[in-house]
């Protein structure tokens, strides 16, 4: 009862929106929009879930001392201050939770990305060895590729950039054309699985 | 140097991350923790305006869209969750959202990961016309089935099999290179950005 009643509820919702795909009606048109819709409004309820699970880690942390409660301290004020200041006064292009984010969440954002390419170079010096053909060809695309996208690379031989964009446009595009077949026939294959009740993965974690 | 208060709290955080690349301290790991906390009152907020008002408030308080309860209390049932002994019930609107999401997204993933990749892939007449663009429709060509092959695992990768899954290799490595160069160059720039930020707008010693 507790897993048959959403395993027959996610079978019939697939198969009424996989028909519904294959209708070229206005109501079958009007139909899809109406169940997005529902489907929005019912996937707002779940933010709660992810807030719960973020509050109680840091809550527990502040509450019982734990090491470094201090930061989980300034996570909870940003949070509550963020979301009351952006729901209290607008989230308009001039408001004060613009600036918020354009001042605090996009340097911090940038600059954390920005990080990974030292992390990366100094990973792939040590990593990446010409230990055979393939590494080799691996690592010359890599540099082509650095080399192409900057001015030095032009300097260097002008028709370098256009090189880089043919090796983007056609054997790369080709190796990622293949694997994007695969992942779209796995894919597929496993939403078939969910549809038909044999991937039952979603279920678990609230008892039998 | 900026006189502006907000360029000075996001060079001073620009800077708690670069010091990370010195080693872990507490100026790092106060940015890190603030970074987690705007990031998420900013998807509250957004949440909030975006879709609690328009898609929840305002259709039932002006478009009297009363069939939106329904939702409501299978997304209610959400919250079960934090009750153990009726934490089974969350999974209704689960099972609502997998399952609407399945029938919605199955149709879609064969259209573009499968269909349309395949589509593009054949060579046509149009495109063997022309020499170079031959050339190069039949490099993407090989590339895809070779890289198929390489990952068809069903059949030894001996013989003529192995040979065409060795081309795919090739083919895979040239695209994992590519995608790294990219993404570093993709880092660079962002870096670079962080630094013309410090130089130009915060301390002006760049015009």
């Amino acid at each position: 009862m507790r897993k048959l009643v959403p395993l027959r509820i996610c079978l019939v919702c697939g198969i009424v929106m996989l028909i519904q795909f294959f209708i070229p009606h206005n109501y079958s048109q009007t139909f899809f929009q109406y169940a997005l819709d529902w489907l929005i409004v019912c996937g707002v309820f779940a933010v709660v879930i992810g807030l719960d699970s973020n509050f109680r880690l840091h809550l527990t942390r502040i509450i019982r001392r734990k090491k470094g409660w201090g930061y989980s301290l300034i996570t909870m004020v940003a949070v509550l201050s963020v979301a009351f200041i952006g729901i209290k006064f607008g989230i308009g292009a001039d408001s004060l939770f613009m600036k918020i984010y354009r001042n605090v969440e996009v340097p911090m954002d940038a600059t954390m990305f920005s990080l990974l390419g030292f992390f990366m170079a100094s990973a792939s010096f040590r990593a990446f060895k010409a230990k055979n053909k393939e590494a080799t060809v691996l690592l010359i695309i890599a540099v082509l590729m650095m080399l192409g996208r900057i001015p030095i690379g032009y300097f260097m031989w002008d028709k370098l950039p256009n090189l880089v964009e043919w090796i983007m446009m056609y054997p790369n595009m080709a190796a990622q054309r293949g694997i994007l077949l695969g992942v779209g026939l796995g894919a597929a294959a496993m939403q078939l699985k969910i549809l038909l009740g044999i991937e039952r993965g979603w279920l678990g974690g609230a008892g039998d | 140097m900026s006189h502006d208060i907000w360029v000075w709290v996001a060079a001073f955080l620009t800077l708690s991350i670069l010091s990370f690349l010195y080693k872990d301290n507490p100026f790092y790991k106060f940015a890190e923790y603030l970074l987690i906390g705007v990031a998420l009152g900013y998807g509250i907020a957004v949440t909030w305006h975006s879709t609690i008002i328009p898609k929840i408030v305002i259709p039932l308080k002006e478009g009297h869209q009363y069939h939106l309860i329904i939702p409501m209390c299978i997304g209610l049932l959400f919250w079960a969750r934090l009750f153990p002994k009726y934490a089974w019930l969350s999974r209704w609107p689960i099972a609502f959202q997998i399952g609407a999401g399945v029938g919605i997204g199955l149709p879609l993933i064969l259209q573009a990961d499968v269909f349309k990749q395949i589509q593009g892939t054949i060579l046509t007449s149009a495109i063997l016309n022309n020499p170079f663009n031959a050339f190069s429709a039949i490099v993407a060509f090989v590339g895809v089935v070779s890289t198929l092959i390489y990952f068809y695992f069903s059949l030894e990768h001996k013989g003529v099999v192995g040979g065409i899954a060795k081309i795919g290799i090739w083919y895979i490595m040239i695209a994992f290179g590519a995608i790294f160069g990219y993404t570093v160059m993709a880092r660079m720039s962002l870096l670079i950005g962080r630094f013309q930020f410090l130089l130009h707008d915060w301390l002006g010693l760049m015009r």
